[in-house]
């Protein structure tokens, strides 16, 4: 009896809801199709030796995995992905950080503009920024403009092959990239610090507390909280290097700054930019796309707890603060 | 302890000094000059493209300086005509409003429902929308590219844009979800009162009042869709007409007849659109990727 019932609410439940449902069927439909469908797939294709092309599809089992991790290339990228993250991240954050404070200032009354140019290159197109970066940081002095700026300067005797050299392709590429997205955590931070009251500013001020003892035992403890989510968007936007990294190096020289997605665009599509390799192979790639994401997910998984045990605990103490 | 500080903010006139106040006047000042150098060399790439594009050929070598002593649109004509940008740029513009139209129909009709109204399955579905921001594209690339594939969407630009519209508007719906919640229920009582079904509150009720959130999903969705790479590179690797003016540009430099002037002419047609946008919307997109954080 009760069973029945409680059916018949739940269908007349989702009866009178059925409008919500027609109105999320087409996002649903769509992210079904190019979010969920392409993660169970890409599960599925790597127990399979296959080109992508012929309709022959070859079970192997584990064996694109036990070939995965014999492969030295594989390593190299799975490596300068943790690596390119390592130092981009903390970098972006705090580079970030310190402009919004300068640009927090509301004396500053042309903060909006300056705020307006560290944004821009934000929203320009990654890969087209790259194409022209490789001119900036060209070793020929006609074009390379950094190193003509740096010569001029006598700071450097001759030209450097800033992306040309194994040993500092990555380095300069990590600084590009911070370039590139460093107005995002601005943005982010001045979002967070416009919530602290500028009441508790002009307080301390007048209690005698000069710029950086304000920004130590008022401002910081107040945008912490803010501090670890900011993280954690950035951390998983930088996640997506494949249009920086592929316009910029192509992975190149010698593969040494090939990072995890440049890794699996190779194995999947490169033979069909007539590059490296011989032939596409989804299945492998679908496998290296696996492995990777599973390591991020157990090496990511742990921190995000600690990140909001560390929030509540820090937004609970800004609270008692306040009161 | 805030309370007491309070009360002596309240007292006037008390310490603000001549000598102070001049120093901070003096230290502003220096603030200025140090961001205006800073922020010189930060858009100074972005310069120099531009000045590129507009000096021939001969002078560009010529050094590190921005103002071309002859301007010269001819690299833009060529960049258009015989590097073929032009097309490339058409397909651009089709892709990205196309996907703009599709990501708000889609984003603001589900963000209505998940925000106005509690119904079974729906905390299922924002907890798998939270999970889908965090997986990067290319690794969902390989089954996306055989999706169209099959689908016999390889052919034509709808792929691209289906592709595009179908990957990356979770931050918008979630936008469109936080707004609706917080109309106040009267407005929706007074439709239902002149009877009005559930689509028409939402067209003609809702929805208008929701013009902050359309601006910031339009300039969002534009950006995105006009700086796209890898799914546009992927679908059109074997159909060169269909490339997208990011694509063109990045095959530009392979060929060998092309110079930096004129690839700097290509570069600046292609980012000149967001460029524009970014500048006079801004404050719908700051605002919107700032709300996001928020979140």
């Amino acid at each position: 009896m009760i069973a029945t019932e409680r059916r018949d609410t739940l269908r007349r439940r989702l009866w009178q809801a059925r409008w919500c449902y027609l109105f999320i069927l087409p996002g649903v439909v769509l992210a079904v199709l190019f979010s969920l469908w392409p993660i169970v797939a890409s599960g599925y294709y790597s127990f399979f030796d296959w080109d992508g092309i012929s309709k022959a599809m070859y079970y192997i089992g584990l064996g694109n995995y036990q070939e995965l991790i014999h492969d030295p290339y594989f390593w190299g990228a799975f490596g300068r992905s943790f690596l390119f993250m390592a130092v981009t991240v903390p970098v972006e954050v705090g580079l970030g950080l310190a402009l919004a404070i300068v640009l927090n200032d509301r004396a500053l009354r042309l903060a909006p503009i300056y705020r307006t140019l560290f944004f821009l290159p934000v929203v320009m197109t990654t890969a087209i920024m790259s194409i022209v970066m490789q001119f900036v940081f060209s070793p020929y002095t006609y074009q390379g403009v950094v190193n003509q700026a740096l010569i001029d300067l006598h700071i450097l005797g001759r030209p450097v092959g800033w992306l040309a050299n194994p040993q500092t392709v990555l380095w300069t590429a990590m600084a590009i990239f911070v370039w590139k997205w460093v107005g995002q955590p601005m943005v982010y931070w001045l979002a967070a610090l416009q919530t602290v009251p500028s009441e508790l500013h002009e307080a301390a001020r007048v209690d005698g507390a000069r710029g950086w003892q304000i920004a130590r035992s008022i401002t910081a403890p107040m945008v912490a909280p803010f501090g670890a989510i900011i993280a954690l968007i950035i951390a998983v936007g930088n996640l997506n290097v494949f249009a920086f990294l592929e316009a910029l190096t192509g992975g190149g020289p010698y593969f040494s700054s090939e990072t995890m997605e440049l890794y699996i665009y190779r194995m999947a599509f490169g033979a069909s930019m007539g590059s490296v390799g011989t032939t596409t192979r989804l299945g492998y790639a679908s496998a290296a796309a696996i492995f990777f994401g599973i390591c991020v997910i157990l090496i990511a998984l742990p921190q995000i707890g600690l990140l909001s045990v560390f929030q509540r605990r820090q937004i609970a103490v800004g609270r008692r603060g306040l009161t | 302890m805030i309370a007491e500080r309070l009360r002596i903010v309240a007292q006037p006139g008390l310490r603000v000094r001549r000598g102070r106040l001049r120093r901070s006047q003096i230290r502003r000042y220096v603030t200025y000059v140090v961001l205006t150098a800073v922020c010189f060399i930060w858009i100074y790439p972005i310069l120099w493209m531009l000045s590129s594009s507009i000096k021939p050929l001969g002078e560009f070598f010529s050094g590190l300086s921005l103002i071309p002593q002859q301007v010269d649109f001819q690299n833009y004509v060529q960049a258009w005509q015989q590097a073929n940008i032009g097309p490339d740029f058409i397909n651009s513009v089709i892709v990205s409003v196309s996907g703009v139209l599709i990501v708000l129909f889609v984003s603001s009709t589900m963000g209505y429902a998940l925000g106005r109204y509690r119904f079974p399955g729906r905390k299922v579905i924002l907890a798998f929308l939270g999970v889908l921001v965090f997986i990067p594209q290319t690794y969902t690339i390989i089954p996306i590219f055989d999706l169209i594939t099959n689908m016999h969407l390889d052919g034509n630009l709808f792929g691209i844009i289906l592709a595009e519209s179908g990957s990356a508007n979770i931050i918008i719906i979630l936008l469109f979800a936080g707004y609706f919640s917080q109309i106040p229920k009267e407005l929706e009582e007074a439709a239902t009162v002149d009877g009005a079904g559930f689509f028409r509150t939402f067209w003609q009720i809702m929805l208008p009042v929701a013009k902050p959130v359309i601006a910031t999903g339009i300039i969002l969705q534009f950006i995105a869709s006009w700086n796209d790479f890898l799914i546009p590179l992927v679908l059109t690797l074997s159909q060169p007409a269909l490339r997208t003016v990011a694509v063109g540009v990045y095959f530009l430099q392979g060929v060998n007849e092309v110079n930096w002037t004129e690839l700097s002419a290509a570069s600046s047609i292609a980012l000149l659109p967001v460029i524009i946008v970014f500048l006079f919307l801004q404050r719908y997109f700051v605002e919107g990727i700032a709300a996001a954080v928020k979140q």
